[in-house]
């Protein structure tokens, strides 16, 4: 089969079509480039109708919205999630590392939290402080810069609150919070942990006439349809469509390898078609993945030739190395002065929480170096399948009993509903060379190609961690007067802390640096080997906060994409 | 045309690769040329890709209950939940319906629901002479009553088959009641629709004892300021 070769030569080939290169397409398209977006997913528009879930009922469906064949319900905007069919990854005996991926045209920024933190200064320079993982070349006055824009360009809402590690941007006004969010904050204001608004990219407030201003659905994980919360296809690819930009796309595309020259210089990408199941090869100056930590790394691998016979960037043998996720730990309570909660108005508000816990510890007084912050969840949501499971378990608690039937449960349902407060704990790990990816040679996936094998463990820190947040849940429920609704978890369960790639969080694969040794890029997120190769997903993160991703991912790629322009502008590359 | 083809051409647009410009066309032809029966499916089917449109319709295909079985489950689900005025019960949710596909969509359910329902049919034959469907209220609450309590301190998979049988179906009544149009109504949950939250209403508030800080308050949306244009000064300090 000979592989078909286009003959256009593109400036640009952006691998995926996520936040990182949802974010390169925009800046690279604005500035006149000619690009190609590869895409190993279907195209996807959230205002499309035809797979549109938002504002759907459950009994639309017939399994009411149960998450057989999409793992986070039968609503949630991912195309594909720990499973993609044809497309296998495998473990090291004894570790579990699980990956989500979202095969569509804007990635999982589809259906994410929209959570949106800075990085602070201390979360850049982790070694410095505490000697644990490495420090990043940069540091918060570098990123500074795009995290301002970013919050324009997107829209980002919260409140100047003066913390130190956790920096104020240009917010659009946060929601009042929720009944159960009141009672989060009184119980936490009891145990002096900190808790101020949510700060996610949803639109409270116009902030353009192109995307509409939300109307509290609380169904972001649906993809919003007016485009009121961030995805990289309606607020990134389609307005560099808009205004005119050379944006060509190539979806259901499945990239292989990038491809080389004589001199080890990138040529541009090999891919295989999903429709026809053929491979293609696409020409351009630069190449940039996107493709997400784990999957960009697994290209770089697959990418071997004479002249980087060890893949692509990875003379330091660094590239999957360092790989970690966000650490994850949860607990639920029954609130008894939630109970009994009157129905007659409409609390979605957004898809998301209104207020949370940045970190608040000393680490220098923790058997663990780094922070989590707490997210909240609650209230009285919409029904999906499930609901109503066991629907009198709690009586337990109350001396009443368990079972039955009847006009009782319908009484039990009400008396219950929005009366459950839940936590989620998202902290930092530590970034270990022992945790990471690698080609799995025995094994490729549909398309021919090699496939990832996972190697990753919690260390004595993450697990210590999760013990502080159950710890702290156990407090909090008391703190409000309520009942843990389940047992807390102990030693021998790690304290219930998340097998990592749970939190989706996964970062550090091509860690950037200073000593091309030791990292895969440098800075500016170029590959230290070849000069006309760059990663703008979160491989290139040393470290991952006690924040979420996403943010840094797009203030780090748009820094990155304005780098690329001026190196071709010199034709430095 | 097709409607599964035009679908699949909708949904995975097609060609291989297309430029931004191709897709805007093809995506106002979407709104404008799709044709009656694309309308209809995309009603009916909520957002499905074509792989998930071709499983529901596979698994509608397929019959897991024959009409005396699904006689028994609208038989038992009325007992469970019976059914209260003005928001009806398990058959107006079509709970039935919904056990026979949730039995089918996650096929390790099937035996518990099939077994329990030859168990419910010998039970009432032994004690009542007839089958469960047929017997009073009277009789079939006598059943109900042996199977319905168990102790909560042993696991649900250590239980016998009946209570196993009947926790179950306890648990798909009573989430395909609350999850049906009459059964929301019913919980009276106001929410899935478009509005603009403003906080918890101040009855609410006083009902379970808490308050809004005003300081905190001050910082919140304006919801008479959400459709101006937001610009800052160079702090941040939001000017519109």
């Amino acid at each position: 089969m000979q592989i078909k070769e286009s003959s256009e030569i593109y400036d640009v080939i952006i691998v995926g079509s996520g936040a990182g290169g949802g974010m390169a397409t925009k800046q690279l398209a604005d500035a006149g480039l000619n690009v190609a977006v590869v895409e190993a997913g279907p195209y996807f528009d959230p205002a499309d109708p035809v797979t549109r879930t938002q504002l759907k009922w459950p009994y639309e469906s017939p399994r009411r919205g149960a998450g057989t064949d999409r793992a986070f319900g039968e609503w949630d905007m991912s195309w594909g999630d720990w499973e993609v069919d044809g497309e296998p990854y495998t473990q090291e005996e004894g570790t579990n590392f699980k990956w989500w991926r979202a095969r569509m045209l804007g990635g999982r920024t589809n259906h994410w939290g929209r959570i949106s933190l800075r990085f602070g200064p201390k979360d850049f320079k982790g070694k410095t402080r505490d000697g644990h993982g490495e420090d990043w070349p940069i540091g918060y006055d570098d990123v500074k810069p795009y995290y301002d824009k970013l919050d324009k360009l997107i829209g980002v809402f919260g409140t100047k609150e003066g913390r130190e590690n956790d920096p104020d941007g240009f917010f659009l006004p946060p929601p009042k919070p929720r009944l159960h969010e009141l009672f989060y904050i009184n119980g936490a204001k009891k145990s002096n942990i900190p808790v101020i608004p949510g700060r996610l990219s949803m639109l409270t407030k116009k902030i353009n006439n192109e995307r509409g201003v939300c109307f509290y659905c609380g169904q972001c994980g649906r993809s919003c349809s007016v485009y009121a919360d961030f995805s990289a296809g309606s607020c990134l690819i389609f307005p560099a469509q808009k205004s005119g930009g050379k944006v060509k796309i190539f979806v259901n595309s499945m990239v292989r390898e990038v491809t080389t020259n004589e001199e080890g210089k990138a040529t541009g990408v090999s891919y295989i078609s999903k429709d026809d199941r053929k491979e293609y090869k696409l020409r351009a100056k630069v190449v940039v993945l996107a493709a997400s930590a784990c999957s960009s790394a697994r290209i770089l691998l697959n990418s071997k030739s004479k002249q980087h016979p060890n893949g692509l960037g990875n003379s330091s043998n660094v590239v999957g190395k360092y790989l970690h996720d966000s650490t994850g730990a949860g607990a639920a309570g029954i609130i008894p002065d939630l109970m009994n909660r009157k129905t007659s108005y409409n609390e979605d508000g957004v898809g998301g929480m209104h207020v949370y816990s940045p970190w608040w510890g000393d680490n220098s007084k923790l058997n663990f170096p780094r922070g989590y912050h707490i997210e909240v969840w609650g209230g009285m949501g919409q029904p999906n399948y499930g609901f109503g499971w066991d629907a009198n378990a709690m009586n337990k608690h109350f001396g009443l009993k368990v079972g039955g039937y009847g006009d009782s449960l319908r009484d039990d349902v009400k008396k219950y509903y929005g009366s459950v407060i839940g936590f989620g704990g998202r902290g930092e790990a530590i970034a270990y060379k022992h945790n990471y990816c690698e080609i799995d040679p025995t094994t490729v996936d549909q398309f021919g190609i090699p496939v990832l094998k996972f190697n990753y463990n919690h260390s004595d820190f993450e697990i210590n961690q999760a013990k502080h947040m159950q710890d702290t849940f156990e407090e909090l429920i008391h703190n409000m007067g309520g009942i843990p609704l389940s047992e807390k978890p102990g030693k021998d369960q790690d304290y219930g802390l998340l097998a990592p790639g749970q939190i989706i969080h996964e970062v550090g694969t091509t860690r950037m640096g200073d000593d091309a040794k030791t990292s895969v890029t440098n800075k500016f997120q170029q590959l230290h080997d070849v000069d006309n190769v760059f990663i703008v997903d979160a491989g290139v993160f040393v470290s991952q906060a006690d924040k979420n991703c996403t943010w840094t991912i797009m203030a780090l790629s748009w820094r990155a994409s304005d780098y690329i322009i001026e190196q071709l502008k010199a034709q430095n590359i | 045309m097709d409607r599964r083809k035009s679908l699949q051409t909708l949904i995975l647009g097609g060609a291989a690769a297309s430029t931004g410009l191709v897709f805007k066309s093809c995506k106002t032809e979407n709104g404008e040329t799709i044709d009656e029966a694309i309308v209809e499916s995309t009603e009916k089917y909520f957002g499905r890709t074509p792989k998930e449109l071709d499983r529901l319709e596979k698994l509608k295909a397929e019959q897991l209950f024959n009409e005396h079985e699904m006689e028994t489950i609208a038989a038992l689900s009325v007992v469970i939940l019976p059914p209260k005025e003005p928001h009806g019960g398990p058959i107006e949710a079509e709970v039935p319906e919904l056990i026979e596909f949730m039995g089918k969509d996650i096929p390790e359910m099937a035996p518990t629901l099939l077994g329990g329902l030859m168990w419910l049919d010998h039970k009432s034959n032994t004690e009542f002479g007839t089958e469960f469907k047929s017997a009073t209220l009277e009789q079939k609450k006598q059943i109900c009553d042996q199977i319905c309590w168990h102790d909560t301190e042993i696991p649900m998979e250590d239980q016998a088959l009946e209570i196993q049988f009947f926790a179950l179906m306890r648990n798909l009544t009573v989430t395909g009641y609350y999850t049906s149009k009459v059964g929301i109504a019913d919980l009276g949950y106001k929410g899935n629709m478009p509005n603009v939250w403003d906080g918890v209403p101040q009855d609410v508030l006083d009902q379970h004892g808490v308050a809004y800080d005003p300081e905190w308050i001050a910082k919140c949306i304006d919801q008479s300021t959400r459709g101006t244009i937001a610009t800052w000064d160079d702090d941040g300090n939001l000017l519109t």
